[in-house]
Order: structure tokens, then C-alpha cells, then sequence
């Protein structure tokens, strides 16, 4: 087994809602290895979608520490979790979030022109993983012209342009139709395969099947946490 | 690597505004330029209306600027035109005139009016007066053979030219021998040329009035219109003017005007209608004024004069177009205000609705600088447009303005490039905020946004 691109150590979240303390995280601790696909599953308010906001660089834990590719980016400023974002991670959104005034081959290119990669080198990357997408006739397309499977796979390319270490996917195919939701999740198997680190949110026991290792949660601490 | 991260990230928070700016390369810019075209042609009818609003504050500044600029222009070409050395001094009728004459206890002859006796007080008492030019002016018709105009006849000196900057076209003045031997010489003016010599040059032809004939010897230039910015009864079209020697029309007409008005003739004893005065020294002006009024005051019981300074005109028209220029502005700085609320109100409509793209944006490595510059630069777009259709439009009104209504218009040159500046900074002032409010925006709420 490999060393471990992201760690968290007793990591805990606490939101102030009023006069209310809410513990969201209650130290939550885990390790993920190098080409590992995790599904993180779990009943609603359980801190899911903390937990996946605090992996994805969105939002920093109030105590514990997050180690990113080796470096702890639990206390980063603003401008640099902004830059780990961008060279690190990929986001794949249940409702795709495409910017919609931009073309599917633009939409790709997004994280790119945020690291101020030169045009024309964007431009060839991004057509190749468009293509790799099977979205190869549709480069000049608006997402709105796209069904909900072809968005979610530009999506996918644009999680995939920046080369990162893990591509967190929110509920990928919660938006989707079952034929659809499975070209997806073969996609994703496809790029695990060839050794792409994935952790999916999902609540569909039948999704987190695919999976290689099944992290639960229950009230911010980690219930379970099985390979398979 | 973590300390690297460390550094780039509490360095972005010291440098602040500078780091903002020195983040801004021309690569970035243009891509932001391009994106922000992108997002602004999606809502078109939107854009459009928003930068009505800066077009139509920068065009009335350039339009308004351009017809203030060009009005004020003429007044100070026509007070100019009176000479800014110059103290003139004209006869008026005094205004209890009626019931003198009414009375009848001297005469009915009305008498009134500056005096040679005037212009020997004047000349005697008051040191720094150059040169005076006496005027008696007539009103009369000028015949050629059967052709006819209605003109106002001045007799005078033969300095007048020099003193009210009224250039002779063709010909010559007369001079001081024509003054002496009070010859039958005249001076035309050029608008007059139409009406009475259609054909062929006046010069070294004859015209006559009344009974007597004079040998056209010079045509004075036309002028635009009377230079007078007051007007009495007698002068009322004085854009015919023809020019005889002050000893000829003393001769010819005597002291004792007598005019026929509706049906009852009048008569008038007046030995100068106008007396122009050189003051040598043009900082001397004022004070001399001052010190002829008092002479006047002094020596003439009724106020059967007026005094005209075309310097305290010119410079009471400067003083006119300053406040002009400061209404303008506060005009012109309303109606860019307003056009910059539109702006930014706009601005915030876009920044909520686009929530979600802020969102992705930033989950998708995009700085909270970056943001900011992206909805700055929209902003900036929208009142940069709006600044150059306004500086055309600004351009084109004032020249239909002197087409159609016949106004003198004048487009400074540094107008179009200063309200093109000022609604260039009302985008950036008014587009910071929103741009601020939406790089500030929490990356998570903001993916949440619906």
C-alpha cells in the first residue's frame, strides 16, 4: 500500500447558529491512500456534506488537522487553500455546475485559466479530455444544449484537467436517470482503474457498491470504515 | 511546500489594494475583458439600458460644455468687437422726455444728450484718455438711382476704424482733409452692398440721401451683428451702416433732428449721439470709468446718457461663464451619478444571481481577487461603452445643434477625453463594491445558492 495523500486527524467542525453550538464533525479521523475509490455514506445531518467541504479546501476545521498531499491545509489563508484547490482537487457537483454563458470546451479549461496556464496549452488539454469524455462533437455546445449525462461528464474533464490528487464527487448521480447515472460510475471505475484516487458522497448503497472502501458516518464521527 | 503555501498566503492578505494591482497582468486582463463581454452580451437588453445611463451623462456634459463654450465665445467676440479699451458713452432719451415737452414751457424741441462741451470736460480734466471719437448718428434712406435702404448714417472721426476694430474691406476711410474741408464723402457698409450696389463696386460712385450726394469712397467690413448689446429706439437696424465725415453731417443735418412718428412730428436737438473713449492703459479702464461717470453725473441733471465699459462686459461674461460651468458640472456630475448608481445597482443584481458561478468559480482555484477583477471589469466594460457612444453622441449633437438652430457650438479638446475619463471612474468607484461584496462571498454558501 501506498503513503497516504490525505489524512485527517481528529478533525472537528463547530458552526455557531445563534445561540446554538452545532457540532457538526466530532473528530473524525481517516487515512486515504493513493488509487483508493472511497464512498462516504451516511444518514442526512450526519456531516457529510461538512466533511466533503472541508476535503475539498472549502472551508477550514475548527480544531484537527487535514494533511493534503503531505502538507497540513487546515490553517491556510484564503489565496492559498484558493491555489490547492485549483492544483489539487476535482469537484464533480450532483448538479454539474457548469457556468452556463461559457462553451463545454471553455467550462473545461476553467480550473486551468485560474493557474494562469498559457491559452493554447489549455485549449489542447482541454479538448483531449472532452474527447476522452466522449464529448468530442460537442466542444462548442452550451451546457443548456447538453442532456444531464453529458454534463456530468464535462464535469468529470474539468475535475480531470488539472491532473489532480483526488476528485471529490458530491451525489454525482443523484440528478441522473439509471442509464446515465451508470455510464457515469463506469467512467469512474475506468479512471480509478487507472489509478485515480475518488471519494464519492452518496446516500444510494447500491452507487457505493462500485467503491473499494466504504467510510459511514453518524453524528460527525465515523461509524464504520470497510474495504472491500 | 506547506511553508511555501504559508507565505503566498499571508502575503496576499499584507500587500492588500498593491497586491491587487500588481496581480493584474495584461494576459488576465484580456481573458477577463473577453469573459466580461461574454457575460454582459448574455443579457443584452440589460446591458444596454445600463449604459444608457453613462451615455446620456456624457454626451450632455461634451453637448452642453460644447454650446456654453461656443455662446459664450460670440458674447465676448461682440464685446470684443467694442474694444476692450474702450469707455463709450451714447445719448438716451430721458425718460421724463413726455411730460417736457408736454409743459412747452421752453421749446418743442427736445434737448438732450452728450455735448461737444462733454468731450472738452472730458479731455481737459481727466489724464490717461487717449483718443475720443465724437458720432451723431441719423436715420435716413440711401438712394442709388431707384434703389433704396433704410440705413443709419454716423458721422464721425476719421480714427473711428482703428477704435472700434471695424476694418475697411476696400477703399479707404476718410482722413482728417476730408474732416477739414467737410467734403461729401462716404463710407459704406458691406451689407448694405446687396441692396444698393447688386452689380458692380461701389467705389467712386454716388449715392444719395435727402438731397444731397456723396462719393462712395471706401466699404467698411460686415459684421455678424450690431455690436450694441443694448439697443435704444434710434439704433435699431444698425446692420446698415454707412460712414460720413462728423463736419459733413453737422453741415448736412444741423443740431436739430426732427423725426415724423405715427402722424406727429417730433424734433430733437442732439449734438453727439456717441462718444467712444480710448483709456491709454487698459488696467487704467475701470478707474477711469469711474471718474467720467462722476463728470458726467456732475454736469448733466437728467440722466439723458448711458455708459457702456466692454471690459467690465467681458469680464461681468467671464464671470457668467464660470457660474455657467459650475451648473454644467454639478449637471453634468448629477446625471453621472446617477448613470453610476445604475451601475452599480445592476452590478449587485448580477452578483446575486450569479452566486452560483462565484461558487464554482471558487471551488474551482479562483482567488477572491480574481473574482473581484472579473465583476470589476464588467463594470468597467459597461461605463466604458457607455463613455465612448457618449463621446460620439456628444460630438454629433453640438454640430446638428449649429446646423439646425443656427448656435455657434465649440467642442473644447479636452472635453470628449475628460468625460470619457470621469464615467471610465464612475465604472471602477461604483463597480468596486459589488465586485468586493462578490469576491467575499463563502465559497460554500455560495455553492449552496439556488
Amino acid at each position: 500500500m501506498s503513503n497516504a495523500i490525505l489524512e485527517c486527524c481528529d478533525v472537528r467542525k463547530t458552526y455557531q447558529m445563534g445561540p446554538v453550538t452545532v457540532n457538526a464533525l466530532r473528530g473524525v479521523s481517516f487515512a486515504i491512500h493513493e488509487g483508493d475509490f472511497v464512498s462516504i455514506m451516511g444518514p442526512s445531518g450526519c456531516g457529510k456534506s461538512t466533511l466533503l467541504n472541508l476535503l475539498g479546501c472549502l472551508d477550514r476545521p475548527s480544531t484537527g488537522r487535514y494533511l493534503l498531499g503531505g502538507d497540513d491545509v487546515s490553517q491556510l489563508e484564503d489565496d492559498a487553500l484558493s491555489a490547492i484547490r485549483g492544483t489539487r482537487l476535482g469537484f464533480i457537483f450532483q448538479s454539474y455546475n457548469l457556468i452556463q454563458q461559457l462553451s463545454v470546451v471553455e467550462n473545461i479549461e476553467v480550473p486551468l485559466y485560474y493557474q494562469g496556464r498559457p491559452e493554447a496549452e489549455s485549449r489542447e488539454r482541454a479538448i483531449e479530455l472532452a474527447t476522452r469524455v466522449g464529448l468530442a462533437q460537442r466542444l462548442d455546445h452550451r451546457p443548456f444544449e447538453l442532456s444531464g449525462g453529458q454534463q456530468q461528464r464535462v464535469a468529470i474533464a474539468r475535475a480531470l484537467v488539472n491532473d489532480p490528487l483526488v476528485i471529490l464527487a458530491d451525489e454525482p448521480t443523484g440528478n441522473l436517470d439509471s442509464s446515465s447515472g451508470e455510464e457515469i460510475l463506469k467512467l469512474f471505475t475506468d479512471l480509478n482503474r487507472l489509478g485515480k484516487t475518488l471519494i464519492m458522497v452518496t446516500h444510494d448503497p447500491d452507487t457505493a457498491q462500485i467503491c473499494s472502501r466504504g467510510i459511514r458516518l453518524r453524528d460527525g464521527v465515523v461509524e464504520s470504515d470497510s474495504r472491500r | 511546500m506547506a511553508a511555501t503555501l504559508q507565505s503566498a498566503g499571508s502575503q496576499g492578505k499584507k500587500g492588500g489594494v498593491i497586491a491587487f494591482f500588481r496581480s493584474i497582468d495584461l494576459v488576465r486582463l484580456s481573458r477577463a475583458m473577453r469573459l466580461g463581454v461574454k457575460s454582459l452580451w448574455m443579457h443584452r437588453l440589460r446591458s444596454l439600458l445600463t449604459v444608457m445611463g453613462i451615455v446620456f451623462g456624457v454626451c450632455s456634459v461634451i453637448a452642453m460644455l460644447a454650446i456654453g463654450e461656443g455662446a459664450s465665445f460670440e458674447a465676448q467676440e461682440q464685446i470684443s468687437r467694442l474694444g476692450s479699451q474702450n469707455i463709450i458713452l451714447r445719448s438716451l432719451k430721458p425718460p421724463d422726455q413726455q411730460k417736457v415737452s408736454d409743459q412747452g414751457s421752453q421749446s418743442f424741441v427736445l434737448q438732450y444728450g452728450l455735448t461737444y462741451l462733454d468731450i472738452e470736460r472730458i479731455r481737459e480734466t481727466i489724464p490717461g484718455v487717449s483718443i475720443i471719437v465724437p458720432n451723431r448718428l441719423m436715420r435716413d434712406y440711401v438712394w442709388n438711382i431707384s434703389r433704396r435702404v433704410d440705413c443709419e448714417i454716423t458721422g464721425t472721426v476719421p480714427w473711428y476704424p482703428s477704435m472700434r476694430n471695424h476694418r475697411v474691406q476696400s477703399g479707404r476711410f476718410f482722413t482728417q482733409n476730408d474732416l477739414d474741408e467737410r467734403t461729401d464723402v462716404c463710407v459704406l457698409g458691406a451689407e448694405m452692398l446687396p441692396g444698393l450696389f447688386p452689380l458692380d463696386s461701389p467705389i467712386g460712385r454716388d449715392v444719395r440721401v435727402g438731397g444731397a450726394y456723396y462719393r462712395v469712397i471706401g466699404v467698411m467690413e460686415a459684421r455678424a451683428k450690431p455690436a450694441r448689446t443694448e439697443e435704444g429706439d434710434s439704433n435699431k437696424s444698425a446692420a446698415y451702416q454707412m460712414f460720413i465725415p462728423l463736419t459733413t453731417a453737422t453741415t448736412r443735418y444741423g443740431e436739430t433732428l426732427i423725426k415724423q412718428r405715427s402722424g406727429s412730428f417730433e424734433a430733437e436737438r442732439v449734438q453727439l449721439h456717441e462718444i467712444t473713449i480710448r483709456v491709454a492703459n487698459r488696467e487704467e479702464v475701470i478707474v477711469v470709468a469711474e471718474a467720467i461717470k462722476d463728470l458726467m453725473l456732475h454736469h448733466h441733471k437728467k440722466k439723458d446718457y448711458e455708459m457702456t465699459v466692454p471690459l467690465e462686459l467681458l469680464k461681468q461674461a467671464e464671470r457668467t461663464k464660470q457660474i455657467f460651468n459650475v451648473v454644467l458640472g454639478s449637471i453634468a456630475a448629477i446625471s453621472l451619478l446617477v448613470g453610476g448608481i445604475g451601475i452599480m445597482n445592476i452590478m449587485l443584481a448580477t452578483v446575486t444571481e450569479r452566486t452560483r458561478e462565484i461558487g464554482i468559480r471558487r471551488a474551482l482555484g479562483a482567488r477572491q481577487r480574481d473574482i473581484a477583477m472579473q465583476f470589476l471589469v464588467e463594470a468597467v466594460l459597461l461605463s466604458g461603452t457607455g463613455g465612448i457612444l457618449g463621446v460620439m453622441l456628444g460630438i454629433a449633437i453640438p454640430f446638428f445643434v449649429s446646423h439646425f438652430a443656427g448656435m455657434k457650438t465649440i467642442i473644447t479638446f479636452w472635453s470628449p477625453p475628460m468625460a470619457f475619463g470621469i464615467s471610465a471612474i464612475v465604472g471602477s468607484v461604483f463597480g468596486l463594491y459589488p465586485a468586493l461584496r462578490a469576491s467575499r462571498m463563502d465559497p460554500v454558501e455560495a455553492l449552496r445558492h439556488e
